[in-house]
């Protein structure tokens, strides 16, 4: 059980929103990289965000560019999962094989600073703030192991392969 | 129940009869990195336990999104990844061969494949009918050391054109119009397949256009039937003897078929800071614009210089908006010389940058100022994009690029033909 205070963000935030490309020369020293995260879109989120904290965002989370940097330097942040309604792709990968959670469900019903309780096993989140009761939506058994080693490397280290049951 | 493309080329590369929806472990025929994504993904091999690589023939490292390199650091970067591909046999293209997506293209890629690349637009090489998509540089790092990974079976979109195109409309007009109708997120997890007698006319240079942009829709592939074009591409780099015919059977299942008609389409403009949020360029005539950005692995190519040159030869260059060009390889670059495009650039007072990203990705070179505004023909204008928040960018043709250099302002490149 998660439970820390919402960072609410709209629709479409790109991956250049979370590591702008400017900040390309420091992909290598990713605790400076992570002082930049999210700059463009709310400048004092990266000093206000302690650990635990969530990010909520609308639809299309971390479109763009492939950049894992972007989920990485979120999970360097603190941030225990990103929850939003819906991710793309990339990012959507990005996120689970750096070990940070990516949860779909309808965040319209958040507010910014929300108190939020998430129930990873049992698939749904609750607004403390408002007392809403959300669901979570499903991803794919493949994801939810890796995510359950705590990533790709740790996964791949412990079975040395992809274990995949259809 | 017959097979979409996607599902067609998963099938054959994971060897089990794959279908939307599945979880496939492929083959993976053609991995790679930039110098963006690659460092993280050469550390996370030995953190792996898989300090290995499967095919060094088929790994490739591009340094091309700083090249040469701007700082200490990417230099750095850049010797990570120069270093690992002479212990490993790896494959490299230093600074200056090109942007990884067109060397991809012109070196590597063919039909039947399964390829991935830590960049999003991996999605280009769909355009010979390889199942290419993106991923980041754990997921490659994992693929380059096992020689697969796994991979959902995308659902796709038929996307069936038809009708010519008129003078001054170009693929990248049609790509516009459908990511502003279908928005940057109307295909995730798609793929796009496209087909049609327009496709089947089109060539691989505006395919490759296509295919470059469906990420821009979320998209997971962009995928062409191979065909005599694609036959007649590969035979003029010297791979003909790869060629194969692959293509989707005529009773797939689409989850949805998505009809366009050229005829009536018009130069066409992604507006700040969303390529989904279009307008005719004719609509937005009067916007200034400070510069212009010719370039990239969306309109880097030969066919795009050409159709740019052509503006340009006979009209002066607005003399308050600079004009940067980015040749997408080694090879257009000496193309264009022999066609003299580049001495037109030139003539007009434009700036030629080595083969490679340059402007696109806000790291070096073509930066612009708070305020400013800059025509690119780059495949997507989020904010930051080139370098700076406070700047705005708006996409378009190499046509419409062109005549906006020459007007200074965003103009329907159809008034200058
Ligand atoms: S040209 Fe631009 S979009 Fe294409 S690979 Fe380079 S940075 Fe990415």
């Amino acid at each position: 059980m998660l439970r820390a205070r919402a960072f609410k963000f709209g629709d479409n935030i790109s991956t250049d929103d979370i590591t702008p490309g400017r900040w390309f020369h420091l992909r290598s020293n990713l605790p400076e990289l992570a002082k930049h995260l999210m700059e463009d879109v709310d400048p004092s989120f990266a000093s206000r965000v302690k650990p635990g904290d969530f990010i909520v965002a609308g639809k299309n989370f971390g479109l763009g560019s492939s950049r894992e940097h972007a989920a990485v330097i979120i999970k360097m942040a603190g941030v225990s999962a990103i929850l939003a309604k819906s991710a793309a792709r990339i990012f959507f990968r990005n996120a689970i094989n750096v070990g940070l959670p990516l949860l779909i469900c309808d965040t319209d019903r958040i507010g910014d600073g929300d108190e939020l309780e998430v129930d990873l096993e049992g698939g749904r989140v609750r607004d403390i703030t408002n007392g809403a009761e959300l669901p979570l939506g499903k991803f794919p058994d493949v994801m939810l192991r890796i995510l359950e080693e705590g990533g790709l490397i740790p996964y791949i280290k412990k079975y040395g392969d992809f274990e995949i049951r259809s | 129940m017959g097979k979409t493309l996607a599902e067609k080329i998963l099938s054959e590369n994971s060897g089990v009869d794959a279908q939307a929806g599945d979880i496939v472990i492929a083959k993976v025929d053609l991995a790679f990195l930039q110098n963006g994504t690659g460092p993280l993904a050469l550390r996370q091999l030995p953190a792996s336990g898989l300090d290995r690589v499967a095919n060094p023939e088929r790994v490739i490292f591009f340094l091309d999104h700083a090249a040469p390199s701007p700082s200490r650091e990417l230099s750095n970067d850049h010797l990570i990844l120069r270093d690992f591909a002479t212990r490993s046999g790896a494959q490299l293209c230093d600074i200056g061969e090109g942007i990884c997506h067109q060397l991809i293209v012109e070196s590597y890629a063919n039909p039947g494949e399964v390829i991935v690349g830590a960049d999003s637009h991996t999605v280009t090489a769909g355009a010979l009918g390889a199942f290419a998509t993106g991923m980041g540089s754990t997921d490659v790092a994992i693929a380059i050391a096992l020689g697969k990974t796994w991979l959902r079976v995308p659902e796709s979109f038929r996307v069936v054109v038809s009708g010519s195109f008129e003078k001054g409309v170009y693929a990248k007009d049609l790509m516009l119009h459908l990511i502003g109708s279908i928005g940057a997120d109307g295909a995730t997890y798609r793929s796009l397949e496209f087909c049609g007698e327009t496709v089947e006319k089109m060539s691989m240079s505006e395919r490759f256009t296509l295919a470059n942009m469906a990420v821009e829709a979320g998209a997971k592939a962009g995928l062409f039937p191979s065909d005599e074009t694609t036959h007649r591409y590969l035979e003029s780099r010297g791979r003909g003897d790869k060629f194969r015919a692959v293509g989707p059977d005529p009773d797939a299942n689409y989850e949805q078929i998505i009809e366009i008609n050229v005829a009536g389409l018009e130069p066409t403009v992604s507006m700040p800071h969303s390529v989904d949020k279009i307008a005719l360029a004719k609509e937005l005539k009067g916007e200034r614009i400070q510069q212009v950005f010719i370039g990239t692995c969306t309109n880097g190519r030969l066919y795009d210089f050409a159709v740019a040159a052509a503006i340009l030869k006979v009209k002066r260059r607005y003399p308050a908006t600079r004009l940067i060009i980015a040749p997408a390889s080694r090879e257009v670059l000496i193309q264009a010389m022999a066609f003299g495009y580049i001495q037109t650039f030139l003539e007009v007072g434009a700036v030629l940058l080595p083969p490679g990203c340059g402007a696109c990705v806000g790291v070096h070179q073509g930066v612009l100022g708070d305020g400013e505004r800059c025509l690119s023909t780059a495949n997507r204008n989020f904010r930051g994009r080139m370098g700076n928040p406070e700047a705005f960018i708006y996409l378009g043709s190499p046509a419409t690029a062109a005549a906006t250099a020459i007007a200074g302002e965003i103009i329907d490149p159809r008034e200058m033909l």
